[in-house]
């Protein structure tokens, strides 16, 4: 079997080649209580910090989604503390300035760009930022949508920017203001309230399962695609 | 049938080895012909002798049936059975129900989605935020929920109806389902993506606001809602968002290790287990919802699975020691299409927009062998069986058995691009791991996915224990013996919400009086198991499951410091 040697928390183990950080640290004995969620790069809960042998650079990684490497120097993130702003999404309005009203911090940035590269989902953090800046909700919803709120980016911003949060504000003001709104839902809605359906409803739940099979076998099937 | 699977240790690092290779060169080989045409849909004969024959469901010799219990003689895996034929893991002597730490109306128990959808319709059926109290095990959203990918059903498009979404739901599973729950599941989906929508949950759109809507396996309509492939987590972010902004409080890393019930023979609260001081705290509740999620982490039949680290069946163990019936957990759902390669990410999932959106399953002579888009049941079965009836998968490094899923044809068939606009998330994942699924099949075999059953429940929600409450994974009989993609995603909104409306209405009815806490109910319980001569050594619920190293755990201590 193929080992590499790693360092968690500075001590040293030999664990298998081919294991994600995650695995590996179990194979040494870890049982995980923080830092560890959905294990598929889905929830942020286990934001790494690591560093190779012979670099001086830091480098982020989720845990449950990087191979180990020989020689990696390596820290579990439980959280990171970072304050967010409360809001009634029923009253404000997707104005330019609501974003730099609610994480005034925003116009702090430098443009260092250390968020971007912080980022696991390798996220055009400062570009969503800088997009903040100008009120452009649209562009902040779109960069930022594959965001799973690790908060690594948040650890390591010298103007102490917590840019997950400032995306999820504008994602709910650009789906809820700024997206076109489906009529036929809102008519198949108020069909549904006015009981447009109940009579079919109250035949199907009362059906013997053989005609129900029936009806079953005998659906039509929509052409078109799959999800 | 003798399945390799392997859960951790050893080998593969990026990209596929020479070995695999050289039969993807089969597969593009196929390609261009198997673009024009795809194996025809299976006839009902077909697919029932299909999953007599291959489905792990079928197999002798991995149910038993409950030996005590409100569902004693119902069969359920080994691996259920075990957790509910088990102590539990306090005793009444070690807590001291005077002291009550949370005092609250509405006890949820369960961060994902269904807890915090029922905690924020018990709040607008008009409990104020402070008497409402959500307990979860890991982190407040880390859950099943926000891993879902490919999408939500709901009939809202004027070719469809409930009606219709009615008939796939009970078709899909095999007719087993409660008949109500159907009809709540179907008749509550379209005002569930309005609330959604309401809340800012950018679901795909077309310029004109229409959803772009698509077929998932066993649907009739084009009815599931996306958000890329990041569907559950966009809808879990903005559920919590709202919770967050409500100030609805939760308490992290507290797993409830029991229910508590009162004199009167209600449920009134829980105890939760601080994991991290290793100290109890005592809720009090006049309603409690349960909504723990399913039991993928218990690997049924060894098989990998896709579910979060806490999805270890905690709330079937709780629930049952207070008297709830449990249903329809004979049926396991695999997802057809788990990881295969690399060994890093076996078991994780691979969701099923990847064949909605035009890949097929190809065996290792490169034939496509089944209609991509069967019921889950049924696909499931025919992997299985090409692997290990017809000897025609593809073996990896470590020994794991799979078929392809030519993901190229995507690119093909809807353009350049369309995987990373659409399959995000898939991209990055094998990307991740030196395979470029737009250009290279993946590999893939089916993994543990789904609770199809749980504990039975009424369509307010209700599990007929007195005080208990219960939606999402949790619960059963909404989905009958195998739950259709799309549908859960829906289940945790739909129940949740009723589920959070009835709990809030009986905490604020006149009846809602508690009597005194008590934990007699685990004494009694735990006297059934010693007449049915079950031995003592077995504690539930598992809370967390067990992956540390054998070598590791072979030389630990049990020092306590
Ligand atoms: C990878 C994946 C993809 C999926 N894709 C889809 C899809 O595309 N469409 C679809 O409809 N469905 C999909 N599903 C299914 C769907 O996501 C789930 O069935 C649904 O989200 C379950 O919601 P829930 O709230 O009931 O459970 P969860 O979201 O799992 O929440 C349960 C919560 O309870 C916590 N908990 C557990 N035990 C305790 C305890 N003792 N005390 C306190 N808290 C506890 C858990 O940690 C968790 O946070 C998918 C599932 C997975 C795993
Ligand atoms: S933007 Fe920040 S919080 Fe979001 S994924 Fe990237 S590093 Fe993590
Ligand atoms: S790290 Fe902070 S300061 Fe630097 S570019 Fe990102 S947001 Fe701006
Ligand atoms: S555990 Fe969820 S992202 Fe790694």
């Amino acid at each position: 079997m193929e080992t590499v040697r790693i360092y968690i928390m500075g001590k040293e183990y030999s664990v298998p080649a081919g294991l994600t950080v995650m695995k590996a640290m179990e194979y040494a004995g870890y049982k995980f209580i923080r830092g560890a969620g959905c294990r598929a790069g889905f929830c942020g809960a286990c934001g790494t910090v690591y560093r190779k042998e012979d670099e001086y650079k830091l480098r982020f990684a989720v845990a449950c989604q990087k191979l180990v490497e020989d020689g990696m120097y390596l820290v579990q993130l439980p959280f990171a503390p970072a304050p967010r702003a409360s809001y009634d999404l029923e009253k404000i309005r997707p104005s330019d300035n609501v974003l730099l009203k609610f994480y005034p911090e925003i116009a702090r940035c430098v443009a260092c760009n250390t968020c971007t590269k912080s980022c696991p989902q390798e996220i055009q953090v400062m570009d969503y930022i800088q997009a903040a800046l100008r009120g452009d909700i649209r562009r902040v919803a779109e960069l930022s949508f594959d965001c799973i709120q690790c908060g690594l980016c948040s650890m390591r911003c010298p103007a102490d920017i917590k840019h997950y949060h400032v995306a999820q504000l504008a994602r709910r003001l650009y789906g809820k203001y700024l997206a076109p709104k489906a009529e036929h839902l809102a008519q198949r809605v108020a069909e549904i309230e006015q009981g447009k359906f109940n009579a079919e409803l109250d035949r199907l739940t009362r059906m013997e399962r053989k005609e129900l099979t029936k009806l079953y076998e005998a659906r039509q099937i929509e052409e078109g695609v799959g999800v | 049938m003798s399945i390799a699977l392997t859960t951790s240790t050893s080998m593969s690092t990026s990209g596929y080895p020479d070995s695999m290779r050289e039969l993807i060169a089969k597969v593009e080989a196929t390609r261009p012909e198997r673009l024009k045409s795809s194996p025809p849909r299976m006839s009902a004969e077909e697919r029932e002798k299909l999953l007599r024959e291959w489905h792990p469901d079928y197999k002798a010799g991995t149910k038993r049936p409950l030996s005590i219990g409100p569902s004693k003689g119902e069969l359920v895996p080994h691996e259920v059975a075990d957790l509910l034929e088990a102590y539990p893991l306090i005793s009444p002597e070690e807590v001291d129900l005077s002291q009550i730490d949370y005092d609250v109306d509405v006890l949820v128990i369960g961060g994902g989605g269904a807890g915090t959808v029922a905690a924020l319709w018990a709040y607008y059926e008009g409990l104020p935020p402070e008497r409402i109290l959500i307990a979860t095990k890991l982190r407040w959203g880390d859950s099943n929920s926000i891993m879902a990918q490919g999408g939500i059903q709901a009939a809202d498009r004027p070719e469809d109806s409930p009606a219709i979404h009615y008939l796939d739901i009970i078709g899909g599973g095999h007719y087993a389902n409660k008949p109500e729950l159907v009809r709540a599941l179907a008749s509550d989906g379209p005002m569930i993506i309005k609330w959604h929508e309401s809340l800012g949950v950018m679901y795909d759109k077309n310029p004109d606001g229409s959803f772009v809507e698509k077929h998932g396996g066993g649907t009739s309509r084009m009815r599931m809602h996306s958000a890329k492939d990041y569907t559950g987590m966009e809808i879990m972010r903005a559920l919590r968002d709202e919770a967050r902004n409500i100030g609805i409080p939760v308490v992290e890393f507290a797993p409830a290790v029991e229910l508590l019930m009162d004199d009167l023979g209600q449920v009134a609260g829980a105890v939760l287990f601080n994991l991290e001081t290793g100290q109890y705290l005592v809720v009090r509740a006049k309603a409690t919802v349960l909504a723990t999620g399913g039991f993928g982490r218990l690997h049924i039949q060894g098989f990998p699975t896709t579910n979060h680290y806490g999805a270890t069946a905690d709330g079937l163990v709780l629930a049952y020691r207070v008297g709830a019936k449990l249903r329809d957990m004979d049926a396991v759902q695999y997802h057809p299409t788990g990881v295969a390669y690399p060994e890093a990410l076996v078991g994780q999932l691979v969701t099923e927009k990847v064949r909605g959106m035009g890949a097929m399953p190809v065996n290792r002579h490169g034939e496509a062998f089944v209609y991509p888009l069967e019921p889950r049941d049924v696909e499931s079965a025919a992997l299985i069986r090409e692997c290990y009836g017809r000897g025609n998968g593809v073996e990896t490094p470590t020994g794991m058995r799979g078929v392809w899923l030519d993901s190229p044809m995507i690119e093909e068939l809807q353009g350049a691009g369309a995987i990373k606009r659409e399959l995000a998330a898939m991209w990055r994942m094998f990307n991740r791991f030196g395979i470029d699924m737009t250009k290279e099949p993946i590999l893939v075999f089916p993994t543990l996915h789904y609770q199809n059953g749980g504990v039975e429940i009424d369509e307010h929600g209700w599990t007929g224990v007195p005080g208990l409450f219960a939606g999402g994974e949790v619960e059963g009989g909404v989905h009958g013996k195998n739950r259709l993609m799309g549908n859960s995603l829906l289940d945790y909104n739909v129940f949740g919400r009723r589920a959070g409306i009835a709990a809030a209405r009986h905490a604020k009815g006149k009846g809602a009086k508690l009597g005194k806490l008590t934990l007699d109910h685990i004494v009694a319980y735990s006297r059934m198991l010693e007449e049915a001569g079950v031995s003592n050594d077995r504690k539930a619920p598992l809370l967390l499951p067990e992956y540390r190293g054998e070598r590791a755990l072979a030389r630990s201590l049990k020092i306590r410091l």
